[in-house]
């Protein structure tokens, strides 16, 4: 058990695995939402365009956590409704256009960067730095993951009819787009959370892949939402302790843990399984027997 | 004394023509209502009004003496059953999830199940003859069932009205059947049902009333007296407005 303790005698291991629990947990909670939603498109295209409004943030006020947040949400606010704007007004579809913009942002954000106050490490933003957690680190990410699990556990019931059939939804006077509004902005402020745990780019792994995993292995929403987070937790710690051992990025490790789980699933699922499926009887012979009167 | 859903001088429009051409109908309650008439007779049209989901040009939809159009959405009272097509049937839910929906309204964002909601859920799956697939996922059930799992969940938010879009298409004998059942039951049960259909053989057998529309109402009333050759003919010869020209 030594190698599970050991690299927990560090303070800053400390700190990394308190940051991997809660953002494992929030990201893994969230996901479900957005993969009912079919949003990871949409999360991609907003992880990107943080870029620009964190290069801006670090060009006027540094590197504090408001100022990234605040400029985050502002940058992905603009290519999220930019992109609806060009859908309903041209001919272009909305993920071409949200395409569009966002790999734009993300271009502007990469030059922008170089002009920040302080000297910014780009790898670190795009990839993130884990053992680099401060504590304003620890703290924004406690105060983002309260502020979306309870919003989650409020809106739940009117978001799961919102997202399973949006048009019977708004006849019973369910607000949906200002649910898909709320949504949207949790996807941001969970990423900005995960920020310095795995960067901008790897931060959409936490958010999917746990809820995808769980799509593959069950058949009940909650399962997706309380396994998704059971699962983030469970990944982002063993990343987290892999990437110790193993001497590799901790964002990268976590990752790949996370994806690892997905694979399997998608392989060995109990029911969903592509394998499993293939090594099932063609049919329940004895089983269906009774179906049929005795000749 | 018997609700009504009455509907008056009713039009609705997309780019300008009509597909419902000033409307005026009363429906009571205790009825199952055939709506007929050809394609783009506005029958689609028609139930997604009263549902709420389209906006309305002209006159106004009322129950129970009450505006249900606009701000005065219809909210629980109305069930729309979605088409087939427009469901997502991978959607992690089990039917007894997706009954349990139809309690949300009642009780809100807080509110936990009350032995009250679970009677009313168990009570709305066995009216629908569900009982034993309360744990199957929704996409593993067969075309007749999916449709009474959506009207057991209609019927556990406590529905007056039940809007079906050719509710019996790709049904086979033995489906339509045990739908027309349960539809006879909701009736049974005080409630309106309004389903558009388009096979005409059939129809004496499932409904007690008849709108017929093309575009504007043809014929409406008991199936006895309305349902006429002379009524479905006219429904059928007349041209229905397309809008290639300018209106």
């Amino acid at each position: 058990m030594n190698w599970l303790l050991e690299p927990f005698g560090y303070e800053f291991m400390q700190r990394a695995f308190v940051v991997c629990v809660l953002i494992g947990f929030t990201n893994g909670f969230l996901g479900a939402f957005v993969v009912l939603r079919r949003l990871a498109l949409m999360a991609d295209a907003l992880s990107h365009s943080l870029l620009p409004g964190l290069a801006v943030a670090a060009i006027f006020v540094g590197l504090s956590p408001a100022g990234l947040m605040v400029g985050g949400l502002i940058a992905a606010a603009i290519v999220a409704v930019g992109g609806q704007m060009i859908a309903r007004s041209s001919r272009i579809k909305d993920e071409t256009a949200i395409a569009s913009l966002y790999i734009v942002a993300f271009a502007i954000g990469i030059v922008l960067i170089r002009y920040a106050r302080v000297r910014v490490d780009l790898d670190a933003f795009l990839f993130g730095n884990i053992l680099g957690v401060a504590d304003s680190d620890l703290w924004t990410s406690f105060g983002i993951s309260v502020v979306i699990l309870l919003s989650l556990m409020i809106l739940h019931r009117p978001l799961l009819v919102a997202l399973f059939e949006g048009s019977v939804a708004r006849t019973q006077g369910i607000p949906v787009t200002a649910l898909l509004a709320a949504l949207i902005l949790m996807i941001v402020l969970a990423m900005l959370s995960s920020l310095q745990a795995v960067g901008v780019l790897l931060s959409l792994g936490l958010l999917i892949l746990p809820a995808a995993t769980m799509y593959l292995l069950s058949d009940s929403y909650q399962y997706l939402s309380w396994g998704g987070a059971a699962l983030g937790v469970a990944g982002a710690v063993t990343g987290l302790i892999v990437s110790y051992w193993a001497n590799i990025p901790s964002g990268p490790a976590i990752v790949m843990v996370l994806g690892a789980a997905f694979i399997l699933a998608y392989l060995f699922s109990p029911k969903y399984g592509v394998i499993t499926r293939a090594l099932r009887p063609r049919h329940m012979h004895e089983e269906s027997l009774g179906r049929w009167p005795k000749k | 004394m018997s609700h009504h859903l009455a509907i008056s001088d009713l039009t609705v429009s997309f780019n300008r023509i009509p597909a419902i051409h000033h409307l005026t109908l009363t429906l009571p309650c205790t009825s199952c209502v055939g709506l007929l008439g050809p394609n783009g007779a506005g029958k689609t049209t028609l139930l997604k009004a009263i549902a709420g989901l389209l906006p309305i040009e002209t006159g106004g939809i009322a129950f129970k003496g009450h505006s249900v159009v606009g701000a005065h959405r219809p909210g629980k009272s109305i069930a729309y059953v979605p088409q087939r097509e427009a469901v997502d049937w991978d959607f992690p839910i089990t039917v007894q999830g997706l009954v349990e929906m139809g309690r949300y309204p009642a009780l809100g964002l807080w509110k936990p199940f009350a032995t009250a909601d679970r009677e009313i859920v168990d009570r709305a799956l066995e009216l629908m003859d569900l009982s034993d697939y309360a744990s199957r996922q929704i996409s593993a059930l067969s075309g007749g069932q999916q449709q009474r799992a959506f009207l057991a969940r209609a019927w556990a938010q406590q529905s007056d009205i039940y809007l079906l879009d050719e509710p019996t298409t790709g049904l086979d004998q033995n489906a339509r059947t045990a739908l027309m059942q349960v539809l006879h039951r909701l009736r049974d049960d005080g409630k309106l049902i309004i389903a558009s259909h388009h096979q005409l053989s059939d129809v004496p057998e499932l409904f007690d009333e008849v709108v017929i529309l093309n575009g504007e109402l043809v014929a409406a009333g008991a199936t006895d007296s309305a349902f006429t050759k002379e009524n479905i003919d006219r429904a059928f010869e007349t041209r229905v407005f397309s809008g290639s020209h300018e209106h």
